[in-house]
């Protein structure tokens, strides 16, 4: 069965055939490419990876390797041993601040995030700084999102270990420079960790390039199945690192007062391993390269640009953020005047359109913007004009299903 | 069809509630809030010799939450912390699904927040100022 990029690609619109699903910042659907190497990895590979000496194990191992070789590849990593496997980018986050936090922050140090961060991004950072007596410091946008190479190098002390910021927000949608910014923290001697989770679906993302020392993602973001993300950390810092999580599969010997770990990456990785949801992610990323990001940016674009300029045509529609299409990568964050969120989502949701209501976790951005929750409608190449036309028409009549005149 | 999504009660309740103002009078109040949605209600009554004789609420929340707080006040405004509490007892039973014909009858204008039962996302949107008004009651409306 060949590709062809569209929905007819995903089972779940035959499922649901009058579904617009405009929440993909959330979690993306399935190619039926991916859900049948899922299955054959269960049906044909599957053994526990890495232990078994018999011919099953090897191959189910294989299965495991190929696919970390293939987000290497995607990412542009040097080695497979700074691509480390784990739930989701929340994990991988958590991973970074359990393992090198505990390692290299101590008191009087700073944590520097940004302001529009997700709560995964931002609470890991949060314990860790109380746990230690560091301090966690917020870099301020300004009211579209933007973050400038000035406001960072202001916000940068001697005292910084840490620049936390994602590539882009899942609120704005805003494409952050990360390389500028890498570059601003490393001649300060500060490291950055990129949260790739809304970036690495929708982008092309090159670890070398953007100068990260931490990237962090989510398969199910990405095509893939749930469970399965990643971590790309710099090999020299990911060495240095004590691991994150103990047991089976991340050591070498044990002996009754200790043990000596597994080389990287599997050092990171205790426990029987998630080799079916690898599979996924690999098949997940053959499916994004062979459609390529040229065109997954060409319609995404495009999307984005007519959604965009019809929202900005109906009276008491706001949206948060750019006030250019360009800026906003598939996601657009809005509220209507008068109208909650909750019944914005409701109301869309009566027409079997998918939207996004609340404060996306990202509350210290809510209170900082001074809106306490927002509606967010973000679309994925798989989506069509017609979804968009079907969000419009709703949009138009909403104030009024809510009893306004208008 | 109308062009009222949730029905000309609810959307009238929304947005030209009789008792979303300040209470100076009021004897007791409680704060509501539903962490998930970011609704966040104050419900307060005033209660003199065993009767609810005036209530109101502040706050802010989705129209459902809203209407359901304007409805209920509208209810048990006048009538003892019993009859409110049964009043309570009878819109929980509609949000389950299992209310009667005749009790539904008793609810009045709040029988317009039944189909809120087929939308399992907003129960704790309807249920906030009912809640509230529970634990109000429980507590220190309870001894007045
Ligand atoms: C920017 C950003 N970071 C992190 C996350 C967390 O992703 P996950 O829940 O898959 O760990 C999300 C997902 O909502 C996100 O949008």
């Amino acid at each position: 069965m060949s590709n062809s990029f569209t929905k007819s690609d995903f089972p779940v619109f035959d499922a649901y055939k009058s579904l617009v699903y405009l929440d993909n910042s959330a979690t993306q659907q399935k190619p039926a490419a991916v859900l049948e190497r899922v299955e054959k990895y269960y049906r044909e590979e599957n053994a526990n990876p890495l232990r078994g000496l018999y011919d099953l194990s090897v191959k189910a191992t294989e299965t495991y390797e190929n696919a970390r070789e293939a987000v290497r590849r995607f990412l542009g990593a040097e080695s497979t041993k700074e691509i480390v496997f784990t739930r989701n980018a929340t994990e991988s986050l958590n991973l970074i601040a359990y393992s090198w936090g505990r390692a290299n922050i101590k008191a009087g140090d700073e944590i520097l995030v940004a302001i529009s961060e997700h709560h995964s991004d931002l609470l890991p950072w949060q314990i860790l700084t109380k746990e230690t007596g560091a301090e966690l410091k917020y870099l301020e946008c300004d009211e579209t999102g933007r973050y400038t190479a000035d406001s960072l190098k202001a916000a940068l002390t001697d005292r910084t270990k840490l620049f936390c910021i994602a590539q882009i927000s899942n609120v704005f949608g805003r494409l952050n420079p990360i390389k500028v910014f890498a570059d601003i923290c490393h001649a300060n001697g500060t490291l950055i960790v990129c949260d790739g989770a809304q970036s690495v679906p929708h982008t092309a993302v090159d670890v070398k390039s953007l100068g990260v020392d931490f990237l962090v993602f989510s398969g199910h973001k990405m095509l893939a199945p749930m469970g399965i993300g990643g971590l790309y950390g710099r090999k020299e810092l990911l060495e240095k690192m004590p691991p994150f999580l103990y047991g089976g599969e991340m050591i070498d010997t044990v002996t009754r007062c200790g043990a000596t770990y597994a080389e990287l990456p599997h050092k990171f990785e205790a426990g029987t391993v998630n080799a079916g949801g690898a599979a996924g992610l690999h098949a997940a990323i053959d499916y994004i390269t062979e459609l390529g990001f040229d065109e997954i940016e060409r319609r995404e674009n495009e999307l984005t640009a007519l959604a965009f300029s019809e929202m900005k045509k109906i009276p008491h529609v706001n949206i948060i953020g750019a006030d250019d299409a360009d800026d906003h990568h598939g996601i657009l964050t809005f509220t209507v005047d008068g109208v909650h969120p909750h019944d914005i989502a409701a109301i869309f949701d009566a027409e079997n359109i998918a939207i996004r209501a609340g404060h996306h976790c990202a509350q210290p951005l809510h209170q900082f913007l001074q809106t306490p929750s927002t509606a967010r409608m973000s679309l994925a190449f798989y989506n069509d004009e017609e979804d968009i036309q079907r969000f419009i028409g709703v949009l138009r009549t909403l104030r009024r299903k809510m009893g306004y005149d208008g | 069809m109308t062009d009222n999504f949730y029905g000309e009660v609810l959307t009238d309740h929304n947005l030209h509630p009789l008792h979303k103002h300040d209470l100076p009078t009021a004897t007791c109040c409680h704060e509501g809030i539903n962490s998930t949605c970011g609704d966040d209600i104050v419900l307060n009554l005033e209660i003199k010799d065993g009767i609810i004789v005036n209530g109101s609420f502040t706050g802010s929340g989705c129209a459902i939450s809203q209407a359901s707080a304007d409805i209920m006040l509208e209810l048990v405004i006048g009538r003892t912390p019993e009859e409110a509490r049964h009043y309570k007892e009878l819109f929980f039973k509609m949000i389950g699904g299992e209310i009667t014909e005749d009790e539904l009858e008793e609810l009045e204008e709040a029988g317009a927040l039944q189909n809120v039962a087929k939308m399992p996302a907003r129960v704790k949107c309807a249920l906030l100022g009912w809640r509230t008004m529970e634990t109000l009651l429980d507590g220190e409306g309870g001894a007045q």
